[in-house]
């Protein structure tokens, strides 16, 4: 509990109906999306309205020793907003505005609390897109995508979201304001702090607004659904598809146990006998996307689908995307537990990392489906599981530790989009070495020394 | 045990729940308030907290399980399936339990308890309802409070009628000629009380269908805000008088014109009888035999449309979210709007964004009720249509309210006083 002074400041400065500190409501904020975590409740939630007001409660929190965790829809997969050691969630979703929509430098400014589906709603009425799309599109804000770096569906041909950021405003530990970048597409003043502050997770600064690139929208998409007897022919027809040059927006994989799970939940008509399926979508001008498709079509069947199914309609198109969607709250329901993993491999080493998935799941027993985006590498193996059951988290756990090891070894990192947050905090030395680790904490010690911002996650203080 | 008798009951619903967070993206008062405690995901994790031992019931938390219209849009969102009605509602009965029940709700269904006493307050009331309402000048029907008591002063109400609905009809009407089925009428309170013309309007379209209409002079509240509440004993109550007085007169089917109504003999007399085998029989045989009245007059005896007369109208049409998520009803008033001669029907941006009138939620949280109706305002008036039509006189109570805040030209009505319209147009026209 805060001192009524404490709340008072923060009250004189936020108004009272933005300042939470009733238990009723602070419980709500004890965690996020991830799953198996420690929940812990903050001392205030407050909700700035401006980047002014932002900067006076770090002063608040400098002032009293307070950590400060910004929070925007809660809706990351790796424990990244939970206030591990109480204090202060900045929640940012009152600063929700699109600032600006530029159709002639095909840029948007926006506040951290806009949504991303919003952004997109907006700039479509211009013909533009902004082309990152999370799973949680309807639901994540602006902010919390870019401190992560999400990605989604459609990394293969446009990349995740780091690649659209071109500058931002930003608060950080000590209260103060910085802002860089601009609506230039060159710009190779001073150090890179759109690469640093992008996916930081909020440890570094709290980002108030943020400028980012939009691109014309596609005229139009096919898609496709390729079924596999055997997943290394599936992983070769992935190889296949980008050696023939054709990058699609989105190429998907489902293994068997997804697709089981899926039909089980969906009754889509997928086919529960295949060992896998790739889900492709091309987009673009429409004869470009008519040629692609029909190549996309020719690679399959050459690297031995045993069916191709071309979508001829928007509803047919919608009936794969539904399944694919369907992927992760169909493994939900098989178990109360659903530990999501974001393992990422360059695409080559796609049927070694389903290979070593699979006898992983055998070897500790265990229960794993594996979907994701196998054209940028980044599977979403599933551990489904109850973490009630300590005897089996215990083996989740050891699982998850290989998991993570076959990645690196292959080549892959930790994370591919979900951040490194409380959840995978452990495994960094595996990816970075200790000189690396040492590297991060300095570059976090440079600019808070007091561990002020979101301490616990990324990198931890020094024991 | 139901979800109305033990809060345990909704475990497993707990359990479904991810907290992926994908209710925000649909929640209405999250919108409006971006608080998580708004959203069905913070609610849930403080019913969580309160079967962990956590936290303890408080004022707090039964204040925190008010903030929901159920209007089920996030069942609908939700990838696991999760049935927040269910959990909310087992929620307040808890917090009823416990804490006792806000003294005003117990003053009120205390009275619907007894309809006869109930009857004679608002009986008194048209009477002085000039006291604490103020009509709208130059219109016919709506009063604004005169006073704060706490509820806002912005919400419009319908006057109250002279005569209820119920008082002006005999309990049996019959059709010139052979009836072909007997239907029970359940009227509601609102529909008899304020809204006697879509009461009229049902008796009238059933008539003209060769029915006879059953409008049990007993029947009283249908329990629904008392059940969502939390007041299980009172809706027990009420749900024992209606299933009473309707097996007494008999009838071949059921309908209501109101979507509460409707769950009400459909799902939650069941469910609020659940541990009395012999009254959950009886909810059980009635659910079957309950429709809504548009869902009755497209599937169940599909209305004629030989003697249907033009009706001008350019409507859009708004979906009552018990009757659209509640009762999967959406397809059916659409099609019978659409059969009309002469009218144009108009959708609007999300027809099934709740309106914020959630009947009681309304009153105790005035300020919410009516920025979730703004945006349904601000729908309403992109569509460029004179009239919004409902299958719920509660819908029609705050959209009609919206509409005149926001000086729109809109006449709002429930749909089966068109489809009485264009009977009555087509006595009108000229036989060819």
């Amino acid at each position: 509990m805060l001192s009524e002074s404490i709340l008072r400041e923060l009250r004189e400065v936020l108004g009272g109906k933005n300042v939470l500190s009733e238990t009723e409501d602070l419980l709500t904020y004890a965690y996020d999306a991830t799953a198996a975590m420690r929940r812990k409740t903050p001392d205030v939630v407050v909700a700035p309205k401006s980047t002014e007001e932002v900067s006076q409660v770090l002063n608040i929190a400098q002032k009293y020793g307070l950590p400060v965790y910004p929070r925007g829809s809660g809706t990351n997969l790796s424990g990244g907003t939970i206030p591990l050691e109480g204090g202060i969630v900045l929640s940012l979703l009152n600063m929700n505005r699109i600032l600006e929509v530029d159709t002639e430098n095909l840029t948007a400014t926006v506040q951290p609390g806009v949504i991303i589906q919003d952004l997109n709603n907006e700039v479509a009425l211009h013909g533009l897109l902004y082309p990152p799309d999370p799973g949680t599109v309807t639901t994540a804000t602006m902010g919390g995508s870019v401190s992560e770096s999400s990605g989604g569906l459609r990394g293969l041909k446009y990349g995740v979201t780091k690649h659209y950021v071109m500058g931002m405003k930003l608060v950080l530990a000590d209260g103060k304001v910085i802002k860089w970048g601009g609506k230039t597409v060159k710009n190779v003043t001073g150090y890179d702090l759109t690469a640093l502050f992008t996916g930081a997770e909020g440890t570094l600064g709290i980002i108030t607004e943020i400028l980012v690139k939009l691109i014309p929208a596609p005229e139009t998409r096919k898609s496709l659904l390729g079924v596999f007897d055997d997943v290394d022919k599936a992983g070769r027809a992935i190889s296949a598809i980008i050696r023939n040059r054709i990058i699609p927006a989105t190429l998907e994989i489902m293994d068997n146990m997804t697709l089981r799970t899926v039909e089980n939940f969906t009754h889509a008509g997928l086919p529960i006998e295949a060992e896998a399926v790739l889900l492709i979508e091309v987009d673009g001008y429409k004869e470009v996307v008519e040629r692609e498709a029909a190549l996309v079509e020719d690679v399959l069947q050459q690297e031995g689908a045993v069916e191709v199914k071309v979508a001829k309609d928007e509803q047919e198109r919608e009936r794969i995307w539904f399944a694919r969607r369907s992927a992760l709250p169909a493994l939900a329901q098989k178990k109360p537990t659903t530990v999501l993993e974001d393992a990422t491999v360059p695409r080559s080493k796609i049927p070694e990392m389903l290979k070593a998935i699979r006898e992983i799941a055998k070897k500790y027993d265990l229960l794993i489906g594996t979907f994701g985006h196998a054209g940028d590498g980044n599977l979403h193996p599933t551990i489904l599981t109850d973490e009630r059951d300590k005897e089996e988290m215990a083996r989740v756990e050891k699982a998850v530790d290989e998991i993570f090891q076959v990645a690196i070894s292959l080549g892959g990192t930790l994370s591919g989009e979900h951040g490194i947050g409380i959840a995978k905090a452990k495994y960094l030395p595996l990816e970075f070495g200790e000189a690396g680790v040492r590297t991060l904490r300095r570059i976090k010690e440079a600019l808070d020394p007091e561990y002020r911002l979101n301490p616990g996650k990324i990198v931890l203080r020094k024991e | 045990m139901g979800i109305y008798s033990t809060l345990t009951s909704i475990e497993g619903e707990l359990h479904k729940c991810m907290k992926c967070g994908n209710c925000q993206a649909v929640c209405p008062i999250y919108k409006e308030t971006r608080h998580e405690v708004g959203v069905a995901r913070g609610k849930i994790s403080l019913v969580e907290a309160l079967l962990s031992g956590e936290t303890e019931m408080t004022e707090g938390l039964s204040e925190r399980f008010s903030l929901c219209t159920t209007c089920m849009a996030c069942n609908a969102n939700c990838p696991c399936g999760v049935r927040f009605d269910r959990i909310i509602l087992a929620a307040r009965a808890e917090a009823v339990r416990q804490k006792g029940l806000h003294s005003a709700k117990a003053i009120a269904f205390g009275a619907l308890k007894r309809q006869g006493l109930f009857d004679l307050g608002l009986k008194v009331g048209s009477v002085f309802q000039g006291v604490a309402l103020k009509r709208i000048p130059g219109r016919k029907s709506g009063s604004r409070l005169r006073f704060e008591v706490g509820m806002g002063q912005t919400k419009v109400f319908p006057n109250l009628a002279k005569r209820t609905l119920r008082s002006e009809l005999p309990e049996i009407v019959r059709p010139a000629g052979t009836a072909k089925m007997r239907v029970a009428f359940f009227t509601g309170c609102m529909i008899n009380y304020f809204y006697t013309d879509m009461g009229k309007a049902v008796v009238e379209v059933l008539i003209e269908n060769s029915l006879e209409v059953v409008i049990p002079n007993g029947q009283g509240c249908c329990g629904i805000p008392a059940s969502v509440n939390g007041d299980v004993e009172s809706a027990r109550v009420m749900a024992k008088r209606n299933l009473r007085e309707f097996e007494n007169m008999g009838a071949d089917a059921l309908v209501v014109a109101c979507s509460s109504g409707g769950s009400a003999w459909k799902h939650v007399y069941a469910e609020l009888l659940s541990d009395e085998p012999k009254w959950r029989a009886l909810a059980e045989k009635w659910a079957e035999k309950s429709y809504d009245i548009a869902e009755f007059l497209v599937d169940r005896v599909p209305f004629k449309e030989e003697g249907l007369g033009r009706v001008e109208r350019k409507v859009t049409y708004h979906d009552p979210c018990h009757l659209n998520r509640g009762q999967g009803i959406y397809a059916e008033p659409r099609e019978m709007l659409k059969k009309i001669p002469g009218l144009e029907l108009i959708e609007m941006k999300e027809p099934g964004r709740c309106c914020g009138m959630a009947g009681s939620f309304s009153l105790t949280h005035p300020e919410l009720s009516d920025q979730i109706l703004e945006r349904k305002i601000q729908d309403i008036a992109q569509t460029h249509t004179d009239t919004v039509a409902t299958g719920c006189p509660a819908c029609r109570l705050q959209l009609a309210s919206g509409v005149e805040n926001a000086d729109l030209q809109e006449d709002v009505v429930h749909i089966v006083q068109i489809l009485a319209e264009s009977y009555r147009a087509g006595k009108l026209e000229p036989r060819v």
